[in-house]
């Protein structure tokens, strides 16, 4: 990173690429999962835009731009038209402090992963004032199971993290992945699947979606959102995918290292691969599991994920003052 | 006046600002998003003063957590679109009651600190920890049993208590 720039040019530099990150990479997630899920469900697709399909996402973006954006007349105004601003803006912010390599970070802050997972928590709002104010009934119910879900899945998830945040002994995402060592694999790998299951949860992703479950409440909070609205919503999504795979990556699979990760680039490919394959297991998870029950997610939240995550936290303790 | 001065004046009057539409916001669910913006202001007036952990623990358990209960039971009740009725009587009365504890606290900050500047020095999370940890550990620990204790109660009274059922 260029350190002898001004300082004014150097932070509106780092905004762009981030910006520029933030708006590409849900997009490219966007785009394996439409490929990824029709090869593993063996359905075709559509495959008539470019070559094997790859420009049906420009298609999708330019039908969501014709779209007309309506707002229902129950609905409360102010509230329903800010609500995909309140849910999308999180995840830029959580992406700016995100560590891609060791100096590929745009804000080195030290409390870094209490503020991914401090302003990913207000994203929910964004949710419940769909819910909300879409004045629909569908909705609101979608907004109460959404808000019910969010908060009973953010205990372990938040637990699952301050467990490797004990191990490496820092807040900091670029000091847990310099403590990182291979053997963590093993004796974090409780809590990297209670962080695993909890961020689909989090992200209201299938097994998880109850929420939106079509068969159930339409669409949920979503059911009255049209054109590029409801686009921000979906990208909020991808984003948060991209923001939890990336997360999973610097806290459980050691971020940028790898062998040749002295070389910067290399080292940020590596973290790249590895969210990569991340993303991919949120998508399989979608193909391949059918959407629990909504007493059946509170349950696994409390009685299985929980004391696991606490479990894990006491594990970590006692590892940490026999290491010492 | 620095930077930091005018950035602080602006979430402070953010804060300010919104914590008035709060209380005279029509509707309850309009106050609480109001609410909302004026925790996330506070977040950032500690942000400016250099106390980090206590802006980022302000949003995960204020913004992230009480505030979305306070939603969802509003939405639960289907009581968030209810306009808000008060008389002008409890309206003075609120009005007196906020003024008496602004200007208690402000008298006790002004006498406890003085006019002076003090130079900002937010501690770092090593020093919190130590604080929490190690020094304060008595009345922390007590605190967070004071709290299982509520919340034991709470389930306790939500079940009906056992005998009248």
């Amino acid at each position: 990173m260029p350190s002898e720039l001004p300082l004014l040019v150097e932070v509106a530099l780092k905004a762009a690429v981030v910006l520029a990150v933030f708006l590409t990479m849900p997009l490219a997630l966007g785009q394996l999962e439409h490929k990824v899920m029709g090869h593993m469900q063996g359905r075709l697709g559509p495959m008539e835009a470019g070559p094997h399909g790859i420009l049906q996402l420009v298609a999708d973006g330019i039908k969501f731009v014709q779209k007309e954006d309506v707002t229902p007349a129950a609905a409360d105004r102010p509230v329903f038209r800010l609500a995909p601003a309140v849910a999308l803006i999180p995840y830029l912010v959580a992406l700016a402090v995100i560590p891609f390599g060791a100096a590929w970070v745009a804000a080195d802050v030290p409390g870094s992963l209490l503020l991914v997972l401090a302003v990913t928590s207000v994203g929910v709002i964004g949710t419940l004032m769909a819910g909300w104010g879409s004045g629909n009934k569908y909705s609101l119910l979608g907004g109460m199971r959404a808000g019910a879900q969010l908060v009973s899945y953010e205990l372990p998830l938040v637990i699952a993290a301050a467990s490797v945040a004990m191990a490496a002994g820092t807040l900091s995402l670029t000091g847990i992945v310099q403590e990182w060592s291979w053997w963590w694999l093993l004796w974090q790998a409780p809590a990297a699947l209670v962080f695993l299951a909890a961020s689909v949860a989090e992200l209201q992703r299938t097994p998880f979606d109850a929420p939106i479950a079509d068969s159930e409440v339409v669409f949920g909070p979503l059911t009255e959102y049209t054109g590029l609205r409801f686009a921000f919503f979906l990208l909020a999504e991808y984003a948060g995918m991209v923001v939890m795979a990336l997360l999973f990556t610097v806290l459980f699979l050691g971020g940028w290292r790898g062998p040749w990760d002295e070389i910067a680039v290399v080292g940020v490919l590596w973290t790249l691969l590895k969210a990569a394959v991340v993303g991919v297991v949120f998508l399989w998870l979608r193909v391949a599991w059918p959407r629990v029950r909504e007493d059946q997610l509170q349950r696994f939240a409390w009685l299985v994920l929980l004391p696991v995550a606490l479990l894990q936290l006491a594990v970590t303790g006692v590892g940490v003052v026999v290491l010492q | 006046m620095s930077g930091l001065d005018v950035l602080f004046l602006a979430v402070g009057l953010l804060t300010a600002g919104s914590a008035l539409l709060a209380v005279t916001a029509g509707r309850v669910l309009h106050a609480a998003l109001w609410l909302v913006v004026a925790l996330l202001g506070l977040a950032g007036c500690y942000l400016v003063l250099g106390a980090e952990l206590v802006a980022l623990v302000q949003l995960l358990v204020y913004v992230g957590a009480v505030v979305v209960l306070i939603l969802v039971a509003l939405m639960l009740t289907r009581a968030g679109g209810v306009p808000v009725v008060t008389s002008g009587g409890q309206r003075a009365g609120a009005a007196v009651v906020g003024a008496a504890t602004t200007l208690l606290l402000g008298t006790a900050l002004v006498g406890s600190v003085g006019r002076d500047r003090v130079e900002l020095t937010g501690p770092d999370n090593a020093r919190v920890a130590e604080g929490i940890f190690g020094v304060y550990v008595w009345p922390f620990e007590l605190l967070s049993a004071l709290l299982l204790l509520a919340l034991v109660a709470g389930v306790a009274i939500a079940r009906g208590g056992g005998k009248r059922s």
